[in-house]
Protein backbone atom coordinates (compact mmCIF):
# COMPACT_ATOMS: atom_id res chain seq x y z
CA UNK A 1 0.00 0.00 0.00
CA UNK A 2 2.99 2.47 0.94
CA UNK A 3 4.83 1.60 -1.91
CA UNK A 4 2.46 2.81 -4.83
CA UNK A 5 2.75 6.21 -2.66
CA UNK A 6 6.28 6.23 -2.53
CA UNK A 7 6.42 5.07 -6.72
CA UNK A 8 3.87 8.11 -7.00
CA UNK A 9 6.22 10.86 -5.54
CA UNK A 10 9.32 9.43 -7.16
CA UNK A 11 8.01 9.45 -10.66
CA UNK A 12 6.24 13.37 -10.03
CA UNK A 13 9.54 14.25 -8.92
CA UNK A 14 11.19 13.02 -11.99
CA UNK A 15 8.84 14.25 -14.28
CA UNK A 16 9.00 18.00 -12.74
CA UNK A 17 12.89 17.55 -12.85
CA UNK A 18 12.48 16.76 -16.47
CA UNK A 19 10.36 19.78 -17.42
CA UNK A 20 12.76 21.91 -15.53
CA UNK A 21 15.41 20.63 -17.94
CA UNK A 22 13.64 21.37 -20.84
CA UNK A 23 12.38 24.61 -20.19
CA UNK A 24 15.82 25.87 -18.84
CA UNK A 25 17.29 24.79 -21.82
CA UNK A 26 15.09 27.04 -23.90
CA UNK A 27 16.72 30.28 -20.93
CA UNK A 28 20.78 28.66 -21.27
CA UNK A 29 20.68 29.37 -25.50
CA UNK A 30 18.94 32.29 -25.01
CA UNK A 31 21.07 33.44 -22.15
CA UNK A 32 24.50 32.21 -23.72
CA UNK A 33 23.92 33.75 -27.22
CA UNK A 34 22.81 37.30 -24.99
CA UNK A 35 25.89 37.61 -23.23
CA UNK A 36 28.47 36.58 -25.61
CA UNK A 37 26.49 38.35 -28.49
CA UNK A 38 25.61 41.75 -26.39
CA UNK A 39 29.59 43.18 -26.22
CA UNK A 40 29.67 42.88 -29.67
CA UNK A 41 26.63 44.57 -31.02
CA UNK A 42 27.05 48.02 -32.08
CA UNK A 43 25.35 50.48 -34.11
CA UNK A 44 27.99 50.21 -37.31
CA UNK A 45 27.40 46.63 -37.69
CA UNK A 46 23.82 47.49 -37.70
CA UNK A 47 24.33 49.85 -40.05
CA UNK A 48 27.68 49.36 -42.53
CA UNK A 49 28.49 46.86 -45.01
CA UNK A 50 32.08 44.71 -44.72
CA UNK A 51 35.23 46.67 -45.64
CA UNK A 52 37.57 44.39 -47.88
CA UNK A 53 39.72 42.89 -44.73
CA UNK A 54 36.39 42.62 -42.72
CA UNK A 55 36.82 38.94 -41.91
CA UNK A 56 40.59 39.68 -40.90
CA UNK A 57 38.94 41.71 -38.20
CA UNK A 58 38.36 45.01 -39.99
CA UNK A 59 35.67 47.58 -40.08
CA UNK A 60 32.40 47.01 -41.30
CA UNK A 61 29.11 45.72 -39.91
CA UNK A 62 26.44 42.79 -41.78
CA UNK A 63 24.21 45.56 -43.00
CA UNK A 64 24.40 42.96 -46.51
CA UNK A 65 23.02 40.05 -44.72
CA UNK A 66 20.40 41.82 -42.68
CA UNK A 67 19.26 43.04 -46.46
CA UNK A 68 20.03 39.88 -48.36
CA UNK A 69 17.78 37.59 -45.15
CA UNK A 70 14.79 40.45 -45.42
CA UNK A 71 14.65 40.23 -48.99
CA UNK A 72 15.27 36.33 -49.02
CA UNK A 73 12.27 35.86 -46.50
CA UNK A 74 10.48 38.49 -47.58
CA UNK A 75 9.80 37.18 -51.42
CA UNK A 76 9.82 34.04 -50.60
CA UNK A 77 7.04 34.55 -48.20
CA UNK A 78 5.03 36.07 -50.85
CA UNK A 79 6.00 33.59 -53.18
CA UNK A 80 4.84 30.47 -51.24
CA UNK A 81 1.20 32.41 -49.79
CA UNK A 82 0.72 32.62 -53.49
CA UNK A 83 0.57 29.53 -53.88
CA UNK A 84 -0.20 27.78 -50.57
CA UNK A 85 -3.51 29.84 -50.16
CA UNK A 86 -5.36 28.28 -53.17
CA UNK A 87 -4.47 24.74 -52.01
CA UNK A 88 -5.70 25.59 -48.76
CA UNK A 89 -9.06 26.86 -50.33
CA UNK A 90 -9.37 23.86 -52.80
CA UNK A 91 -8.76 21.12 -50.28
CA UNK A 92 -11.14 23.06 -47.81
CA UNK A 93 -13.87 24.43 -49.94
CA UNK A 94 -13.78 22.63 -53.84
CA UNK A 95 -13.55 19.28 -51.72
CA UNK A 96 -15.11 17.39 -49.64
CA UNK A 97 -14.42 16.83 -45.86
CA UNK A 98 -13.32 13.13 -46.25
CA UNK A 99 -12.38 13.29 -50.04
CA UNK A 100 -9.10 10.98 -50.67
CA UNK A 101 -7.59 13.95 -52.59
CA UNK A 102 -7.54 16.13 -49.84
CA UNK A 103 -6.27 13.34 -47.39
CA UNK A 104 -3.12 12.74 -49.73
CA UNK A 105 -2.46 16.66 -50.54
CA UNK A 106 -2.59 16.89 -46.42
CA UNK A 107 -0.43 13.54 -45.99
CA UNK A 108 1.78 14.62 -49.39
CA UNK A 109 2.43 17.96 -47.08
CA UNK A 110 3.15 16.44 -44.02
CA UNK A 111 5.96 14.40 -45.55
CA UNK A 112 7.36 17.65 -47.12
CA UNK A 113 7.41 19.38 -43.75
CA UNK A 114 9.52 16.67 -42.43
CA UNK A 115 11.98 17.08 -45.28
CA UNK A 116 15.57 18.31 -43.84
CA UNK A 117 16.50 21.87 -45.62
CA UNK A 118 19.32 20.66 -46.96
CA UNK A 119 17.56 18.31 -49.11
CA UNK A 120 15.78 21.13 -50.72
CA UNK A 121 19.08 23.58 -50.85
CA UNK A 122 20.76 20.70 -52.61
CA UNK A 123 17.51 19.86 -55.03
CA UNK A 124 17.26 23.92 -55.44
CA UNK A 125 20.82 23.37 -56.41
CA UNK A 126 20.38 21.08 -58.94
CA UNK A 127 17.44 22.71 -60.39
CA UNK A 128 19.26 26.15 -60.73
CA UNK A 129 21.86 24.31 -63.01
CA UNK A 130 19.61 22.67 -65.01
CA UNK A 131 18.12 26.42 -65.52
CA UNK A 132 21.47 27.52 -65.97
CA UNK A 133 21.07 30.06 -62.86
CA UNK A 134 24.04 31.48 -61.09
CA UNK A 135 23.89 31.24 -56.88
CA UNK A 136 21.73 34.63 -56.33
CA UNK A 137 19.20 36.12 -54.68
CA UNK A 138 16.32 34.85 -56.98
CA UNK A 139 18.25 31.16 -56.35
CA UNK A 140 17.61 31.65 -52.49
CA UNK A 141 14.40 32.83 -52.62
CA UNK A 142 13.26 29.62 -55.16
CA UNK A 143 14.97 27.15 -52.31
CA UNK A 144 13.69 28.77 -49.30
CA UNK A 145 10.31 28.86 -51.04
CA UNK A 146 9.81 25.32 -51.51
CA UNK A 147 11.04 24.45 -47.83
CA UNK A 148 8.28 27.06 -46.18
CA UNK A 149 4.98 26.12 -48.48
CA UNK A 150 4.71 22.92 -46.72
CA UNK A 151 4.78 25.13 -43.08
CA UNK A 152 2.19 27.45 -44.68
CA UNK A 153 -0.29 25.25 -46.21
CA UNK A 154 0.05 22.59 -43.14
CA UNK A 155 -0.73 25.71 -40.71
CA UNK A 156 -3.46 27.63 -42.69
CA UNK A 157 -5.22 24.20 -43.23
CA UNK A 158 -5.43 23.62 -39.50
CA UNK A 159 -6.98 27.18 -38.95
CA UNK A 160 -9.00 26.43 -42.01
CA UNK A 161 -10.58 23.30 -41.03
CA UNK A 162 -10.99 24.98 -37.60
CA UNK A 163 -13.95 26.90 -39.18
CA UNK A 164 -17.58 25.66 -38.63
CA UNK A 165 -19.65 24.53 -41.32
CA UNK A 166 -22.13 26.18 -40.68
CA UNK A 167 -20.25 29.51 -41.64
CA UNK A 168 -20.24 27.99 -45.14
CA UNK A 169 -23.80 26.77 -44.94
CA UNK A 170 -24.80 29.93 -44.49
CA UNK A 171 -23.04 31.34 -47.53
CA UNK A 172 -24.42 28.72 -49.44
CA UNK A 173 -28.07 29.18 -48.64
CA UNK A 174 -27.14 32.79 -49.93
CA UNK A 175 -26.70 31.22 -53.37
CA UNK A 176 -22.80 31.76 -53.24
CA UNK A 177 -20.49 29.77 -55.31
CA UNK A 178 -17.92 27.94 -54.04
CA UNK A 179 -15.58 30.50 -55.26
CA UNK A 180 -17.35 33.58 -53.28
CA UNK A 181 -17.81 31.31 -50.51
CA UNK A 182 -13.85 31.27 -50.44
CA UNK A 183 -13.29 34.85 -49.76
CA UNK A 184 -16.12 34.38 -47.12
CA UNK A 185 -14.15 32.06 -45.49
CA UNK A 186 -10.74 34.06 -46.18
CA UNK A 187 -12.16 37.45 -43.99
CA UNK A 188 -13.07 34.92 -41.45
CA UNK A 189 -9.73 33.51 -41.09
CA UNK A 190 -7.63 36.39 -41.61
CA UNK A 191 -5.62 36.21 -38.47
CA UNK A 192 -4.54 32.78 -38.84
CA UNK A 193 -3.26 33.36 -42.26
CA UNK A 194 -1.34 36.19 -40.71
CA UNK A 195 0.15 33.80 -38.07
CA UNK A 196 1.02 31.31 -40.89
CA UNK A 197 2.99 34.31 -42.45
CA UNK A 198 5.02 34.85 -39.76
CA UNK A 199 5.98 31.67 -38.83
CA UNK A 200 6.84 30.94 -42.29
CA UNK A 201 8.58 34.12 -42.46
CA UNK A 202 10.45 33.15 -38.55
CA UNK A 203 11.76 29.89 -40.17
CA UNK A 204 12.73 31.31 -43.70
CA UNK A 205 14.86 33.94 -42.31
CA UNK A 206 16.89 31.15 -40.02
CA UNK A 207 17.48 28.55 -42.19
CA UNK A 208 21.31 28.40 -43.78
CA UNK A 209 21.44 24.77 -45.44
CA UNK A 210 18.71 25.86 -48.29
CA UNK A 211 20.82 28.87 -49.11
CA UNK A 212 24.24 28.05 -48.45
CA UNK A 213 24.25 26.61 -52.12
CA UNK A 214 21.64 28.73 -53.72
CA UNK A 215 22.16 32.44 -52.17
CA UNK A 216 25.56 32.64 -53.60
CA UNK A 217 27.61 34.88 -50.83
CA UNK A 218 28.39 38.75 -50.98
CA UNK A 219 29.80 41.58 -49.53
CA UNK A 220 27.91 44.02 -51.20
CA UNK A 221 23.88 44.73 -51.06
CA UNK A 222 22.01 42.93 -53.62
CA UNK A 223 20.48 45.13 -56.22
CA UNK A 224 18.68 43.02 -58.44
CA UNK A 225 17.58 39.05 -58.29
CA UNK A 226 20.35 37.91 -60.68
CA UNK A 227 22.97 39.58 -57.62
CA UNK A 228 24.16 36.66 -55.28
CA UNK A 229 23.15 37.74 -51.14
CA UNK A 230 24.34 36.90 -48.19
CA UNK A 231 22.24 36.04 -45.36
CA UNK A 232 22.26 36.75 -41.54
CA UNK A 233 22.53 33.00 -40.74
CA UNK A 234 25.21 32.75 -43.78
CA UNK A 235 27.08 35.62 -42.15
CA UNK A 236 26.94 33.81 -38.21
CA UNK A 237 28.31 30.63 -39.82
CA UNK A 238 31.06 32.19 -42.04
CA UNK A 239 32.36 34.28 -39.04
CA UNK A 240 32.62 31.76 -36.56
CA UNK A 241 34.83 29.08 -38.71
CA UNK A 242 37.22 32.35 -39.02
CA UNK A 243 40.36 31.89 -36.67
CA UNK A 244 40.67 35.83 -35.67
CA UNK A 245 38.62 36.27 -32.32
CA UNK A 246 37.19 39.34 -33.19
CA UNK A 247 35.36 38.09 -35.99
CA UNK A 248 34.22 35.43 -34.26
CA UNK A 249 32.89 37.99 -31.55
CA UNK A 250 30.61 39.65 -34.61
CA UNK A 251 29.39 36.10 -35.24
CA UNK A 252 27.94 35.89 -31.72
CA UNK A 253 26.56 39.50 -32.22
CA UNK A 254 25.29 38.27 -35.55
CA UNK A 255 23.34 35.23 -33.90
CA UNK A 256 22.00 37.70 -30.80
CA UNK A 257 20.03 40.02 -33.27
CA UNK A 258 19.11 36.98 -35.47
CA UNK A 259 17.81 35.22 -32.38
CA UNK A 260 16.07 38.39 -31.35
CA UNK A 261 14.17 39.11 -34.99
CA UNK A 262 13.04 35.58 -34.65
CA UNK A 263 11.89 35.29 -31.10
CA UNK A 264 9.59 38.89 -31.87
CA UNK A 265 8.44 36.55 -34.85
CA UNK A 266 7.39 33.89 -33.15
CA UNK A 267 6.15 35.67 -29.96
CA UNK A 268 3.67 38.06 -32.53
CA UNK A 269 2.97 34.64 -34.44
CA UNK A 270 1.69 33.41 -31.02
CA UNK A 271 0.03 36.20 -29.67
CA UNK A 272 -2.09 36.44 -33.42
CA UNK A 273 -2.87 33.08 -33.51
CA UNK A 274 -4.69 33.59 -30.10
CA UNK A 275 -7.14 35.11 -31.52
CA UNK A 276 -7.63 33.14 -34.78
CA UNK A 277 -10.91 33.83 -36.18
CA UNK A 278 -12.00 37.23 -37.21
CA UNK A 279 -15.59 37.22 -35.24
CA UNK A 280 -16.56 33.90 -33.23
CA UNK A 281 -19.48 32.00 -34.47
CA UNK B 1 -25.31 35.01 -63.61
CA UNK B 2 -23.95 32.16 -66.10
CA UNK B 3 -20.73 34.10 -65.50
CA UNK B 4 -19.99 33.65 -61.72
CA UNK B 5 -20.62 29.83 -62.30
CA UNK B 6 -18.03 29.73 -65.41
CA UNK B 7 -15.91 32.13 -62.63
CA UNK B 8 -16.27 29.17 -59.91
CA UNK B 9 -15.27 26.36 -62.82
CA UNK B 10 -12.62 27.84 -63.37
CA UNK B 11 -10.85 29.06 -60.49
CA UNK B 12 -11.88 25.45 -59.24
CA UNK B 13 -9.82 24.19 -62.13
CA UNK B 14 -6.76 26.11 -61.83
CA UNK B 15 -6.59 25.44 -58.17
CA UNK B 16 -6.73 21.61 -58.95
CA UNK B 17 -3.90 21.93 -60.92
CA UNK B 18 -1.86 23.75 -58.44
CA UNK B 19 -2.32 21.37 -55.33
CA UNK B 20 -1.38 18.34 -57.81
CA UNK B 21 1.76 20.21 -58.90
CA UNK B 22 2.65 21.17 -55.60
CA UNK B 23 1.85 17.32 -54.75
CA UNK B 24 4.54 16.32 -57.52
CA UNK B 25 7.15 18.66 -56.05
CA UNK B 26 8.12 15.26 -53.84
CA UNK B 27 7.91 13.44 -56.43
CA UNK B 28 9.91 15.69 -58.41
CA UNK B 29 12.24 16.69 -55.46
CA UNK B 30 13.13 12.74 -54.82
CA UNK B 31 13.07 12.16 -58.97
CA UNK B 32 15.71 14.89 -59.67
CA UNK B 33 18.31 13.41 -57.15
CA UNK B 34 17.84 10.03 -58.11
CA UNK B 35 18.40 11.04 -61.80
CA UNK B 36 21.72 13.09 -60.50
CA UNK B 37 22.92 9.80 -58.63
CA UNK B 38 22.62 7.58 -61.63
CA UNK B 39 26.32 7.83 -62.38
CA UNK B 40 27.77 6.91 -59.26
CA UNK B 41 24.93 4.16 -58.81
CA UNK B 42 25.90 3.20 -62.22
CA UNK B 43 29.39 2.78 -61.43
CA UNK B 44 28.89 1.26 -57.93
CA UNK B 45 26.69 -1.20 -56.54
CA UNK B 46 24.43 -0.26 -54.00
CA UNK B 47 25.95 -2.38 -51.89
CA UNK B 48 29.53 -1.13 -52.03
CA UNK B 49 28.26 2.04 -51.65
CA UNK B 50 27.06 2.05 -48.47
CA UNK B 51 29.16 -0.60 -46.55
CA UNK B 52 32.98 0.85 -48.05
CA UNK B 53 34.44 3.65 -45.93
CA UNK B 54 36.90 4.70 -48.57
CA UNK B 55 36.16 8.36 -49.02
CA UNK B 56 38.71 9.49 -52.13
CA UNK B 57 36.94 11.85 -54.43
CA UNK B 58 40.06 12.09 -56.27
CA UNK B 59 40.31 9.02 -57.01
CA UNK B 60 36.76 7.99 -57.48
CA UNK B 61 36.29 6.39 -54.46
CA UNK B 62 32.91 7.15 -52.96
CA UNK B 63 32.36 4.64 -49.55
CA UNK B 64 29.47 6.45 -47.35
CA UNK B 65 29.98 3.87 -44.08
CA UNK B 66 31.46 6.54 -41.87
CA UNK B 67 29.11 9.07 -42.97
CA UNK B 68 26.23 6.89 -41.99
CA UNK B 69 27.75 5.70 -39.25
CA UNK B 70 28.22 9.61 -38.20
CA UNK B 71 24.75 10.20 -38.65
CA UNK B 72 23.23 7.03 -36.40
CA UNK B 73 25.44 7.93 -33.96
CA UNK B 74 24.31 11.56 -33.39
CA UNK B 75 21.06 10.68 -34.14
CA UNK B 76 20.90 7.78 -31.45
CA UNK B 77 22.48 10.38 -28.80
CA UNK B 78 20.35 12.60 -29.51
CA UNK B 79 17.07 10.48 -29.29
CA UNK B 80 18.30 8.64 -26.12
CA UNK B 81 19.24 12.04 -24.55
CA UNK B 82 15.71 13.48 -25.40
CA UNK B 83 12.76 10.58 -25.18
CA UNK B 84 12.91 9.63 -21.62
CA UNK B 85 12.95 13.71 -20.84
CA UNK B 86 10.43 14.52 -23.11
CA UNK B 87 8.04 11.13 -22.47
CA UNK B 88 8.53 12.61 -18.69
CA UNK B 89 7.88 16.10 -19.13
CA UNK B 90 4.80 15.43 -21.65
CA UNK B 91 2.94 13.64 -19.00
CA UNK B 92 3.74 16.34 -16.05
CA UNK B 93 1.92 18.88 -18.78
CA UNK B 94 -0.42 16.43 -19.98
CA UNK B 95 -1.87 14.77 -16.43
CA UNK B 96 -0.13 16.69 -13.71
CA UNK B 97 -0.21 20.34 -14.22
CA UNK B 98 -2.62 23.02 -13.63
CA UNK B 99 -3.72 24.14 -16.76
CA UNK B 100 -2.26 27.45 -15.56
CA UNK B 101 1.31 26.35 -15.36
CA UNK B 102 0.49 24.40 -18.99
CA UNK B 103 -0.13 27.42 -20.05
CA UNK B 104 3.24 29.03 -19.27
CA UNK B 105 5.25 26.03 -19.98
CA UNK B 106 3.67 24.99 -23.90
CA UNK B 107 4.85 28.72 -25.18
CA UNK B 108 8.61 28.28 -23.58
CA UNK B 109 8.41 24.90 -25.48
CA UNK B 110 7.16 26.41 -28.89
CA UNK B 111 9.88 29.22 -28.67
CA UNK B 112 12.28 26.46 -28.68
CA UNK B 113 11.06 25.19 -32.17
CA UNK B 114 11.39 28.44 -33.20
CA UNK B 115 15.26 29.37 -33.11
CA UNK B 116 17.81 28.97 -35.68
CA UNK B 117 19.42 25.70 -36.33
CA UNK B 118 22.61 28.23 -36.66
CA UNK B 119 21.51 29.35 -33.24
CA UNK B 120 21.99 26.20 -31.76
CA UNK B 121 25.24 25.53 -33.25
CA UNK B 122 26.73 28.74 -31.71
CA UNK B 123 25.05 28.05 -28.39
CA UNK B 124 26.85 24.17 -28.77
CA UNK B 125 29.54 25.80 -29.93
CA UNK B 126 30.02 28.15 -26.79
CA UNK B 127 28.78 25.64 -24.17
CA UNK B 128 28.59 22.20 -25.02
CA UNK B 129 31.56 21.56 -27.15
CA UNK B 130 33.70 23.32 -24.28
CA UNK B 131 31.60 21.14 -20.99
CA UNK B 132 32.43 17.91 -22.78
CA UNK B 133 36.41 19.08 -23.12
CA UNK B 134 36.86 20.30 -20.12
CA UNK B 135 34.26 18.29 -17.47
CA UNK B 136 33.38 14.70 -19.24
CA UNK B 137 35.64 13.78 -21.75
CA UNK B 138 38.81 13.67 -19.34
CA UNK B 139 37.31 11.11 -17.21
CA UNK B 140 37.62 8.69 -20.22
CA UNK B 141 39.86 9.72 -22.59
CA UNK B 142 43.19 10.35 -22.78
CA UNK B 143 43.16 12.68 -25.71
CA UNK B 144 39.53 14.69 -24.84
CA UNK B 145 38.03 16.77 -27.71
CA UNK B 146 34.92 18.99 -27.52
CA UNK B 147 33.81 18.61 -30.76
CA UNK B 148 32.40 15.02 -31.02
CA UNK B 149 29.38 13.17 -31.80
CA UNK B 150 28.39 13.31 -28.26
CA UNK B 151 28.23 17.28 -28.77
CA UNK B 152 26.27 16.92 -31.89
CA UNK B 153 24.07 14.60 -30.26
CA UNK B 154 23.29 16.37 -27.37
CA UNK B 155 22.52 19.94 -29.54
CA UNK B 156 20.41 17.97 -31.60
CA UNK B 157 18.51 16.84 -28.50
CA UNK B 158 17.68 19.67 -27.01
CA UNK B 159 16.06 20.82 -30.58
CA UNK B 160 13.94 17.99 -31.44
CA UNK B 161 12.52 18.42 -27.59
CA UNK B 162 9.91 20.84 -28.83
CA UNK B 163 8.72 18.41 -32.20
CA UNK B 164 8.53 15.55 -29.58
CA UNK B 165 6.84 17.23 -27.20
CA UNK B 166 3.93 18.32 -29.30
CA UNK B 167 3.56 15.04 -30.92
CA UNK B 168 3.56 13.62 -27.41
CA UNK B 169 0.77 15.92 -26.30
CA UNK B 170 -0.99 15.12 -29.17
CA UNK B 171 -1.56 11.98 -29.10
CA UNK B 172 -1.95 11.45 -25.29
CA UNK B 173 -5.05 13.64 -25.45
CA UNK B 174 -6.52 11.46 -28.13
CA UNK B 175 -7.44 8.76 -25.30
CA UNK B 176 -10.54 9.42 -23.65
CA UNK B 177 -10.90 11.07 -20.06
CA UNK B 178 -13.48 7.94 -19.50
CA UNK B 179 -10.15 5.55 -19.37
CA UNK B 180 -8.47 7.86 -16.75
CA UNK B 181 -11.30 8.21 -14.63
CA UNK B 182 -12.18 4.34 -14.60
CA UNK B 183 -8.70 3.45 -13.55
CA UNK B 184 -8.82 6.15 -10.49
CA UNK B 185 -12.06 5.57 -9.46
CA UNK B 186 -11.08 1.82 -9.12
CA UNK B 187 -8.31 3.09 -6.64
CA UNK B 188 -5.26 3.36 -8.91
CA UNK B 189 -2.66 6.32 -7.99
CA UNK B 190 -2.34 8.66 -10.82
CA UNK B 191 1.35 7.36 -11.94
CA UNK B 192 -0.76 4.04 -12.24
CA UNK B 193 -3.38 5.33 -14.46
CA UNK B 194 -0.53 6.46 -16.62
CA UNK B 195 1.10 3.69 -16.28
CA UNK B 196 -1.22 0.97 -17.14
CA UNK B 197 -3.93 3.29 -19.24
CA UNK B 198 -2.14 6.39 -20.39
CA UNK B 199 1.13 4.82 -21.97
CA UNK B 200 -0.72 1.45 -22.90
CA UNK B 201 -3.36 2.98 -25.20
CA UNK B 202 -0.94 5.40 -26.72
CA UNK B 203 1.80 3.78 -26.76
CA UNK B 204 1.81 3.32 -31.35
CA UNK B 205 1.11 7.22 -31.56
CA UNK B 206 3.98 7.40 -29.13
CA UNK B 207 6.48 5.17 -31.47
CA UNK B 208 5.46 6.77 -34.56
CA UNK B 209 6.15 10.67 -32.99
CA UNK B 210 9.65 8.92 -31.73
CA UNK B 211 9.83 7.49 -35.94
CA UNK B 212 9.27 11.33 -36.92
CA UNK B 213 11.55 12.85 -34.21
CA UNK B 214 14.17 10.09 -35.57
CA UNK B 215 13.79 11.27 -39.35
CA UNK B 216 14.16 15.31 -38.08
CA UNK B 217 17.23 14.46 -36.17
CA UNK B 218 18.46 12.47 -39.69
CA UNK B 219 18.31 15.66 -41.32
CA UNK B 220 19.59 18.36 -39.49
CA UNK B 221 22.49 20.06 -40.75
CA UNK B 222 23.95 23.27 -39.93
CA UNK B 223 23.70 22.39 -35.64
CA UNK B 224 25.51 19.26 -35.82
CA UNK B 225 28.24 20.39 -38.54
CA UNK B 226 29.49 22.74 -36.40
CA UNK B 227 30.29 20.62 -33.18
CA UNK B 228 30.84 17.67 -34.88
CA UNK B 229 34.27 17.55 -36.24
CA UNK B 230 33.44 16.55 -39.56
CA UNK B 231 36.14 13.96 -39.69
CA UNK B 232 35.78 11.08 -41.55
CA UNK B 233 36.22 8.54 -39.41
CA UNK B 234 33.61 5.28 -37.91
CA UNK B 235 32.99 6.58 -34.65
CA UNK B 236 34.29 4.37 -31.84
CA UNK B 237 32.97 6.05 -28.71
CA UNK B 238 30.66 9.14 -28.05
CA UNK B 239 33.99 11.34 -27.52
CA UNK B 240 34.83 10.58 -31.61
CA UNK B 241 34.50 13.03 -33.90
CA UNK B 242 31.98 12.26 -36.61
CA UNK B 243 30.93 12.99 -40.11
CA UNK B 244 26.63 13.05 -40.51
CA UNK B 245 25.31 12.80 -44.21
CA UNK B 246 23.74 16.17 -44.13
CA UNK B 247 27.22 17.89 -43.02
CA UNK B 248 28.88 16.22 -45.86
CA UNK B 249 26.78 17.79 -48.07
CA UNK B 250 26.66 20.89 -46.54
CA UNK B 251 31.11 21.11 -46.41
CA UNK B 252 31.53 20.21 -49.90
CA UNK B 253 29.54 21.98 -51.96
CA UNK B 254 31.65 24.19 -53.12
CA UNK B 255 34.15 21.35 -54.51
CA UNK B 256 31.01 19.48 -55.93
CA UNK B 257 31.29 20.79 -59.44
CA UNK B 258 34.91 20.01 -59.79
CA UNK B 259 34.28 16.96 -61.23
CA UNK B 260 30.95 15.26 -62.14
CA UNK B 261 31.29 12.56 -60.45
CA UNK B 262 32.02 14.51 -56.62
CA UNK B 263 28.75 15.95 -57.89
CA UNK B 264 26.74 12.86 -58.23
CA UNK B 265 28.02 11.61 -54.99
CA UNK B 266 26.97 14.24 -52.99
CA UNK B 267 23.54 14.38 -54.43
CA UNK B 268 23.16 10.57 -54.07
CA UNK B 269 23.88 11.24 -50.21
CA UNK B 270 21.08 13.78 -50.72
CA UNK B 271 18.83 11.56 -52.03
CA UNK B 272 19.31 8.49 -49.56
CA UNK B 273 18.41 11.26 -46.74
CA UNK B 274 15.13 12.01 -49.47
CA UNK B 275 14.29 8.35 -49.16
CA UNK B 276 14.79 7.45 -45.83
CA UNK B 277 13.23 10.67 -44.42
CA UNK B 278 10.28 10.05 -47.07
CA UNK B 279 9.39 6.21 -45.65
CA UNK B 280 9.40 7.34 -41.81
CA UNK B 281 7.70 10.61 -42.43
CA UNK B 282 5.01 8.78 -44.46
CA UNK B 283 4.39 5.31 -42.48
CA UNK B 284 4.40 7.88 -38.79
CA UNK B 285 2.06 10.16 -40.00
CA UNK B 286 -0.57 7.61 -41.53
CA UNK B 287 -0.49 5.76 -37.89
CA UNK B 288 -0.53 9.52 -36.30
CA UNK B 289 -3.55 10.42 -39.02
CA UNK B 290 -5.50 7.27 -37.39
CA UNK B 291 -5.03 8.23 -34.34
CA UNK B 292 -6.11 12.03 -34.48
CA UNK B 293 -8.96 11.11 -37.03
CA UNK B 294 -10.78 9.17 -33.28
CA UNK B 295 -10.61 11.92 -31.70
CA UNK B 296 -12.44 13.58 -33.71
Amino acid sequence: MKWKKIEEQFFKALMILSTVVIVASFFLIVGTIVSKGLPSLSWEMLSEIPTGDFYMGGEGGILNSIVGSLYIAAGSSLLALLISLPIVIYINVYLKKSSWMGNLTRLGYDVLFGMPSIVYGAFGFTLMIYLGMKASLLGGIIAVTLLIIPIMVRTMDEVVRSVPKELFEASYSLGATRYETAFVLLKQVAPGIFTAILLAFGRGIGDVASVMFTAGFSNDLPQSLQDPASTLPLAVFNQLSSPVEEVQARAYGAALILTIVVLLISISARMMSKRLSKNKI
Amino acid sequence: MKFRIVKDKIAGSTMLVLTILSVLLAVLVGWGLYYKSLPLLEKNTLWDLLSSSAWKPSKGQFGFFAFIMGTLWVTAIAVLLALPLCLLSSIFISEYAHPRLRKIIVPVVDLLSGIPPVVFGVWGVLMVVPFIENYVAPHFVAYPMGYSVLAGGIVLGVMIFPLIIALFLEVFSAVPREMRDASLSVGATKWQTVKFVLLKKSLPGLVASVVLAVSRAFGETIAVLMVCGSVAIVPQSVFDSGYPLPALIANNYGEMLSAPEYESALLFAAFLLFAIIFLFNAVSRIVLGRIKKRIE
